[in-house]
């Protein structure tokens, strides 16, 4: 199934609303709690990443018996350095940010914990996509 | 009402219920349908929390409770009641007046289910299993506990392992009277209950979470029942008054918002309102959350002040146990000062002591389980084409969430549609505009109308 969310940059307020929708789905379909999790977490994570940097994004989710694919396409900064946005604990987040709870530098490689693939395309001044495959059962 | 894990005390009375859409609405796990112009409910999803039983403007809601009489069937009859029975009255109604009616009622002891907080206590040293994973929720209110189990099954191991402190005061007066000579059979511990969540934690079988409680008395009834007594009674003077045990200040207040908090080493958060409590735990889940050592969650609002099962206003309610907290507080020591300080403070003390190692066998829980609610179709493949389908029929729905199809709002319905459990034209938009679109036979919108809403809806009368 199919699934599509607009993220609007800076809308702190509503940041998590795919998230929580998308848990609700995951839970009807009786996927095991600690993937859900996994999922959950991830994608909360990115959808952050879009609120706090991004101008504004899109996330497709697609998801079927095997897998879900998560594609969170931003129009933004981009990531000039990937490698480096990838450390744990580096961010770029402002003070005030990181006052409210985020930025801590700690999203990108959460979600590499969380996911059993992520890839990640930028292109400064334009923006950055962020995919995530996250599969149900080992080995598929 | 029965489920496939647990027992449930709240029932609706058809003969009263007239199918309106308060109950639906409220439910915290959309439990809830119409059908037939009653209210049905799904046993697998109701907490018990009560929350149908506060909005239902007709008292169709019920809460069973044991016959009275059963009482009389045993030789020692305890009665455990709750400090927040004390808060249904003013402050110029004594504690012994109260505990007196209950004795003329027939009981043959009375003793506040608080004590249980002062023993669990003195037993251990610490309120917080070091082993159970950050946060530490709280294992007081049985609502909540399934809730997690329902709705967060994998927060179930973050509950805490110490029993509610009901099942150790009622353990420990069941020892104390064995041990003053009276035989197991001949005892009988009723619960005054301000809630259906404990009543349906007590009779749930296998989750034996209350060890030794024979049967459970609502708190509305003894309330009347003192308040009969009262209107007699000229002063306190004329009552029987049994000595009543001292309690700390901690245990007294130990059931409204923030009781167990003061306890907590760490970052402790207290939250009221089932409503409130999944709004929490859906960010815990998310990890928005972190850093927390401790939940003490409610699921009334003003905790067990709050219960169904009170008369009294709430918030006066928790003003009087403060007010008797206060009062309290210069003569009795907190228990867990009063125990590290190694004074014994009285005759019940040294029960303690006599029964500590018993007590501290039966007072951790087993694991409590996971019971996940069912999903939309078991096998995955299919689920996910019926979310599919439910994603389509809710965006053609219109999102008004009235609760005239039946079901309790229009995500809902769509859900409930796509698992062949309800149709589409049960919604009133939905209907209407068929009907606008094409001339449909009356007789089959009057079928499907009467199928949500019953036959009485439709006929003059």
């Amino acid at each position: 199934m199919k699934l599509e969310y607009e993220v609007q940059g800076g809308d702190f307020a509503h940041a998590g609303s795919a998230s929580s929708q998308v848990k609700r789905i995951l839970k009807q379909i009786n996927l095991e709690h600690g993937l859900i999790k996994r999922i959950v977490v991830a994608l909360y994570e990115a959808e952050v990443n879009i609120v706090a940097h991004a101008y504004r994004g899109r996330i497709s989710i697609d998801i079927d018996v095997e897998r879900i694919l998560i594609r969170l396409a931003d129009e933004g900064p981009g990531i000039p350095d990937i490698d480096l946005a990838m450390q744990e604990g580096y961010s770029t987040a402002s003070p005030e940010v990181r006052e409210m709870g985020f930025g801590a530098g700690m999203g990108l490689s959460n979600i590499k914990k969380n996911a059993d693939e992520l890839a990640i395309e930028s292109e400064v001044g334009k923006g950055t996509t962020v995919t995530i495959l996250i599969k149900f059962k080992e080995g598929t | 009402m029965q489920g496939r894990f647990f027992y449930h005390a709240l029932k609706v009375n058809r003969d009263i219920c007239h199918g309106c859409t308060h109950c639906l609405l409220e439910c915290p796990t959309h439990a809830i349908r119409i059908k037939n112009g009653k209210a049905l409910v799904n046993p697998d999803l109701c907490v018990d929390c009560g929350r149908c039983l506060e909005v239902c403007p007709v008292g169709a809601i019920e809460i069973e409770q044991d016959d009275f009489d059963k009482i009389f069937d045993y030789k020692y009859r305890v009665a455990l009641v709750p400090s927040v029975l004390i808060g249904q009255f003013s402050l110029d109604v004594w504690e012994q007046q109260i505990f007196s009616v209950l004795m003329d009622m027939g009981f043959t002891h009375v003793f506040e289910a608080e004590e249980g907080i002062d023993i669990l206590l003195h037993i251990f040293p610490r309120l917080v299993d070091p082993d159970t994973p950050r946060p530490v929720i709280s294992s007081y209110c049985p609502a909540v506990m399934r809730l997690i189990q329902v709705r967060f099954p994998s927060f179930v191991n973050h509950i805490n392992r110490f029993k509610a402190p009901l099942s150790i005061v009622s353990a420990f007066y069941r020892q104390v009277l064995i041990g003053s000579g009276a035989k197991d059979e001949e005892i009988g511990i009723f619960y005054v209950t301000p809630c259906a969540a404990k009543i349906a934690a007590v009779k749930t079988p296998g989750g034996e979470r209350q060890i030794g409680i024979t049967g459970v008395i609502n708190m509305n009834f003894i309330y009347n029942k003192i308040c009969q007594a009262l209107v007699k009674q000229k002063t306190a003077r004329e009552c029987s008054l049994p000595t009543i045990n001292p309690i700390s200040k901690t245990a007294l207040l130990w059931s409204l918002p923030g009781g167990e908090n003061r306890l907590i080493k760490g970052r402790a958060l207290s939250i009221d309102g089932i409503h409130h409590v999944i709004e929490f735990m859906e960010k815990l889940e998310n990890d928005e959350i972190g850093d927390i050592d401790y939940l003490e969650f409610r699921a009334c609002d003003q905790g067990c002040a709050g219960g169904a099962l009170n008369i009294g206003n709430r918030f006066l309610n928790v003003e009087r146990l403060y007010k008797r907290a206060e009062a309290c507080g210069a003569s009795m020591t907190d228990s867990a000062e009063a125990s590290s300080a190694g004074r014994p403070r009285d005759g019940r003390s040294a029960n303690i002591e006599r029964y500590a190692e018993s007590l501290r066998s039966i007072s951790t829980t087993a694991s409590v389980s996971p019971q996940p609610m069912e999903g939309i179709d078991g096998d995955m493949g299919e689920a996910i084409r019926k979310m599919e389908m439910a994603q389509k029929i809710f965006e053609t729905l219109p999102q008004t969430d009235c609760g005239l199809c039946g079901s309790p709002g229009c995500r809902l319905l769509a859900e409930d549609v796509a698992k062949g459990d309800a149709n589409i034209l049960q919604c009133v938009f939905m209907m209407k505009r068929k009907l606008l679109a094409e001339a449909d036979s009356s007789e089959r919108r009057d079928e499907l109308m009467r199928y949500i809403w019953g036959e009485r809806k439709f006929t003059d009368s």
